[in-house]
């Protein structure tokens, strides 16, 4: 998977829980939930989206490294890869 | 035979359209089953029936707005009228009233003309006025005409088919749109920006709604306000326990255990969960925790939890998982809308420390839960760094007095250091 493919459906699954927003606005550093307004139980209903489409379990413990895109993508890529 | 009136949704409601039945006379019905579907200032609402028995009559049209308590429909019943026909919140219609009084225009249609407008789904209300029968009666004419201007130009309209599934999402009217694509033909893009008036429209009504509510709860209810620090180490402790023996889709969010610390707490200080009307202090056996929920576009809904203190931790994680999109989408049913006996409001996601609620009428309490931030704690005589939360209290003191609210603050406080007990 590229890192586009990887960034769609980091996109799509925040433009489920946030309808009204645009995620390719994010700057790479920014934080998500606070820039998207996305509360504690979207961002689980994302993280569920993730799992179901990239089949990566992300244990409860490491939500604190998916804050920023950067991040993010920092950390499912090697997991999407392997 | 019983009259199945238009339910009282909220302190903060005089009106609502019919939208839709789901039944027909002759149909058998059952107490809870969906009968109806009414759009309010908080979205589209289920109609639950409240007896069991069979439809006599369908007096209500779909398209008509319909004050809090007129006839919808005459059900064929040996039932007794519940209680609960009467939700708490209906029985302040007085307060209501001048609020009701310009929002709802009584529709003079003749019955045929009724008849045919909901046969070709055409909205009387903005006939209100036009009507060119007798005394200005919209009569079958108004209807068919209002009926030919609202499709036929629906016909020709150049229209790409995503932007037109965009518009039945959106619910936006086509016909009313000018497009920017090749040869005046409507894209999504026109579709979506036509939409956001309308969004915005209904934060307004929703706004007028809340307003209403809280103005009334501010200018009635004497409040009284507490606060507590609560150490949640134990509580977050058994909460990850928890979790890592879950996969992500059946996990757990802290508001869950939370939820049942204070539904426990409610059981040993039952005053706090009830409603005052007429006067009159009235506790409530069952337990449902209204919560309050952010809408995306501004405003909040607060539906009720059923029976929390009945539920497992799965339960209520169910509970919310089906509830919360149904409130962000308008799509809750009228009990969940009138049953709360108390409400909750937690902002922690925000990172506010403190919240102290407005009491939702005719509700006599409202919890408020703060973001869990690590904190300096003294324990045993030692400092250390614990997680925190400030919970608050905001309650009436026609109903029950600081001592009470003390307790009850303290029961949540001992509940949350043994969250493992059922």
């Amino acid at each position: 998977m590229t890192e586009d493919e990887l960034k769609n459906i980091i996109f799509s699954g925040l433009r489920q829980v946030a309808p009204e927003s645009e995620p390719a606005t994010l700057r790479p550093d920014q934080n998500i939930r606070e820039t998207l307004d996305i509360d504690s139980f979207d961002f689980l209903s994302f993280l569920i989206a993730l799992n179901e489409k990239l089949g990566v379990e992300i244990p409860e413990a490491d939500y604190g490294k998916l804050s920023t895109l950067e991040a993010m993508l920092g950390y499912l890529a090697p997991k999407v890869a392997a | 035979m019983a009259d199945f009136v238009m339910p009282s949704l909220g302190a903060d409601m005089a009106s609502a359209t019919l939208v839709k039945w789901h039944v027909k006379p002759g149909d058998t019905v059952k107490r809870g089953q969906v009968v109806a579907e009414v759009d309010t200032d908080k979205g589209i609402i289920d109609i639950e029936c409240f007896v069991n028995g069979e439809i006599e009559k369908l007096v209500a049209e779909p398209g008509a707005k319909i004050p809090v308590g007129s006839v919808m429909a005459v059900i064929k019943t040996s039932e007794a009228m519940p209680a609960a026909v009467s939700s708490p919140a209906s029985s302040t219609p007085a307060v209501e009233a001048p609020v009701a009084a310009p929002e709802t225009p009584h529709i003079h249609a003749s019955p045929l003309a009724r008849k045919i407008a909901a046969e070709l789904h055409v909205d009387l209300q903005p006939l209100i006025g036009h009507g060119t029968g007798p005394g200005g009666l919209i009569d079958r004419e108004d209807v068919e005409h209002a009926a030919e201007t609202a499709t036929a130009p629906a016909a020709r309209i150049r229209i790409s088919p995503f932007a037109r599934r965009r518009a039945a999402e959106l619910n936006v009217d086509i016909a009313s749109l000018r497009g920017s694509g090749p040869g005046g033909a409507i894209e999504a893009a026109d579709v979506e920006r036509a939409a956001k008036p309308v969004v915005a429209k209904t934060g307004d009504s929703m706004r007028r709604a809340i307003a209403a509510a809280m103005a009334k709860s501010k200018r009635e209810i004497p409040h009284y306000y507490l606060q507590t620090r609560i150490d949640m180490s134990v509580m977050l402790a058994w909460l990850q326990a928890e979790n890592q023996k879950r996969s992500i889709k059946d996990r757990l969010l802290p508001v869950v255990p939370l939820l049942r610390a204070l539904a426990k707490a409610l059981r040993d200080v039952p005053q706090l969960n009830g409603f005052w009307i007429d006067g009159e202090h009235r506790v409530s056996d069952a337990i449902h925790l209204g919560f309050a929920i952010a809408m995306k576009g501004g405003g909040l809904v607060a539906p009720a939890l059923h029976d929390v203190d009945k539920k497992s931790c799965d339960e209520l994680m169910t509970d919310l998982r089906d509830l919360i999109p149904r409130a962000r989408s308008g799509r809750l049913r009228s009990s969940e809308m009138t049953d709360a006996t108390i409400t909750i409001t937690s902002l922690g996601d925000l990172g506010v420390e403190t919240v102290f609620g407005v009491i939702y009428p005719p509700q006599v309490a409202i919890v408020g839960l703060g973001k869990i931030m690590e904190q300096p704690w003294a324990k045993d005589g030692m400092l250390g760094v614990h997680s925190v939360m400030t919970a608050s209290l905001a309650a009436d003191h026609r109903a029950t007095d600081g001592h009470l609210g003390a307790q009850f603050l303290e029961a949540l406080n001992r509940h949350l250091q043994t969250p493992d007990q059922p």
